[in-house]
């Protein structure tokens, strides 16, 4: 029997193994065949939804339903920690002291936020990351008369990356709903030379900025949180005061794939931007070209945890999981991959909100930048539907 | 012409896009102590204008930005 296991419950984990199972239907009802996820919780998080609890329109209940719910019949679901892959022995072994072999491995397992790992960020800084910290985030705000606010990012990559501009943009238009505007001075803080990563979405959101009078300031990655004198210092040195701090933690990727000397400290997994391979080695010897780095032949990662030059954002694992799905379906039926699922091309779409009721929508590829169409009503009706209808499309592979 | 000062870290980010070779080079500098000497590699061409102008902005030395053999060469000093 071929035994499949997918780590991690989350859009690439749930997505991946249902479509696997799809395709492995015969091979799975004649006992030739098992899909596996193994979820820490048992919980699956819709954390598009977090920014949300923070601007006061959803609830972190609506935002969590069990894993099993969302699986195929035919997906096996172990409620248990991984606490080492070995890649070579084609084992996981897990928290329980179980040892699970695998045939072909799918590592989903995200991506980690770190608030610890900037002193003083627990108890000043604000995010939105988690259920608990949006709901905390929206009680500050409902507080705030007037005053600083500063939004800072605390490292690159993190997840969403349009999330801290839209928190920027949609707090803007709140404050001038309640009459705050003119007592608040908006300060955000870009780590890189321009609003964005990506050129053209700069290029689109950086007169936003202008328009609604938020102060960019650029290569100003947050460095040090002084708390005594609330000011956020970049790591540039330079000092931004603030009343009211919102900054993106820190981010890592799983600690088990560290652990298991797949990925370097960052976690993050080196991968193949075709195929979705986890190579052999981190980062290849000066002079050795990327291409001649081996790939394990079973093993893939997809979402949050690679090391692409993409989005960490559930739209990445959503593209990304067809490719799994066909590559480790492929091998277990002895035969190549094929058609368009073949390989990854990069496809990743997303909404991005800019307050005031608009929106517009990021969607690219390897070879394609997104042109963000002019924000309106659409794309940011289109994204509150999407948000609602995400339970019942996306992990069982309705779009 | 001078020569070049000894490097006391050589940060490869060759293959990292925008903003890697930055960041890795911020993350290199917390870590570096003053005096030190710092080299990023980097084969994203945005680098040789976004790294020194952070450089430029944190108060750092900026030795000088070398074109090598399809990449770039970015030395720097952590003054503070």
């Amino acid at each position: 029997m071929k035994r499949v296991v997918v780590l991690g419950g989350g859009v690439g984990g749930t997505l991946a193994a249902n479509l696997i199972a799809r395709k492995l239907k015969r091979e799975i009802s004649s006992g030739q065949a098992k899909v596996t996820v193994v979820d820490v919780t048992g919980s699956h998080a819709y954390q598009p939804g977090y920014m949300y609890i923070a601007m006061g329109s959803e609830k972190a209940e609506k935002l969590v339903r069990p894993e099993k719910s969302l699986l195929d019949g035919n997906v096996e679901l172990v409620i248990d920690g991984v606490t080492k892959i070995d890649a070579a022995g084609g084992t996981v072994s897990l928290a329980s002291g179980v040892t699970m072999s695998f045939d072909q491995l799918v590592i989903a397992t995200g991506s980690r936020i770190l608030p610890g790992e900037l002193a003083n960020f627990e108890g000043e800084a604000h995010h939105f990351y988690t259920a608990e910290a949006a709901a905390d985030l929206r009680k500050a705000l409902d507080a705030f008369t007037g005053g600083k606010i500063v939004i800072g990012i605390a490292g690159i990559p993190y997840k969403c990356p349009p999330a801290p501009l839209e928190v920027a943009f949609l707090i803007e238009s709140e404050l001038r709903e309640r009459g705050l505007r003119d007592k608040t001075e908006l300060t955000f803080l870009s780590p890189i030379n321009r609003a964005f990563t990506i050129e053209s979405v700069s290029d689109m959101a950086t007169p936003i900025f202008a328009e609604k009078g938020i102060k960019l300031e650029l290569l100003a990655g947050v460095g040090e949180i002084d708390a005594e004198r609330k000011v956020v210092i970049t790591d540039a040195f330079e000092e931004h005061p603030y009343d009211l701090l919102i900054c993106v933690p820190p981010h890592k990727g799983a600690q088990v794939v560290i652990d298991s000397g797949l990925a370097p400290k960052s976690g993050w997994l080196p991968t193949d931007r075709a195929t979705l391979q986890v190579k052999t080695v981190a980062k290849p010897a000066p002079g050795v070209a990327d291409e001649d780095v081996p790939r394990y032949p079973n093993i893939y990662a997809l979402g949050d945890g690679t090391d692409l030059p993409l989005s960490k954002a559930g739209s990445t694992a959503h593209f990304e999981a067809p490719i799994v799905a066909e590559r480790v379906s492929a091998a277990v039926q002895g035969r190549e991959p094929e058609g368009k699922e073949a390989n990854y091309t990069g496809k990743v779409m997303c909404f991005f909100e800019v307050g005031d009721g608009k929106g517009t929508l990021l969607q690219f590829d390897y070879n394609h930048p997104p042109k963000p169409p002019k924000p309106s009503a659409l794309w940011h009706i289109g994204k509150i539907m999407f948000n609602k209808a995400y339970w019942r499309t996306v992990p069982r592979g309705r779009v | 012409m001078t020569a070049e000062p000894t490097v006391t870290t050589t940060i490869d980010a060759r293959g990292s896009f925008c903003p890697g070779p930055l960041m890795e080079l911020i993350r290199g500098m917390k870590e570096a102590e003053v005096g030190d000497v710092l080299a990023v590699l980097s084969t994203d061409k945005g680098s040789k204008t976004d790294i020194p102008k952070w450089i430029g902005k944190a108060g750092h030395n900026l030795i000088g930005v070398f074109t090598r053999d399809g990449f770039d060469e970015i030395i720097v000093e952590k003054t503070r």
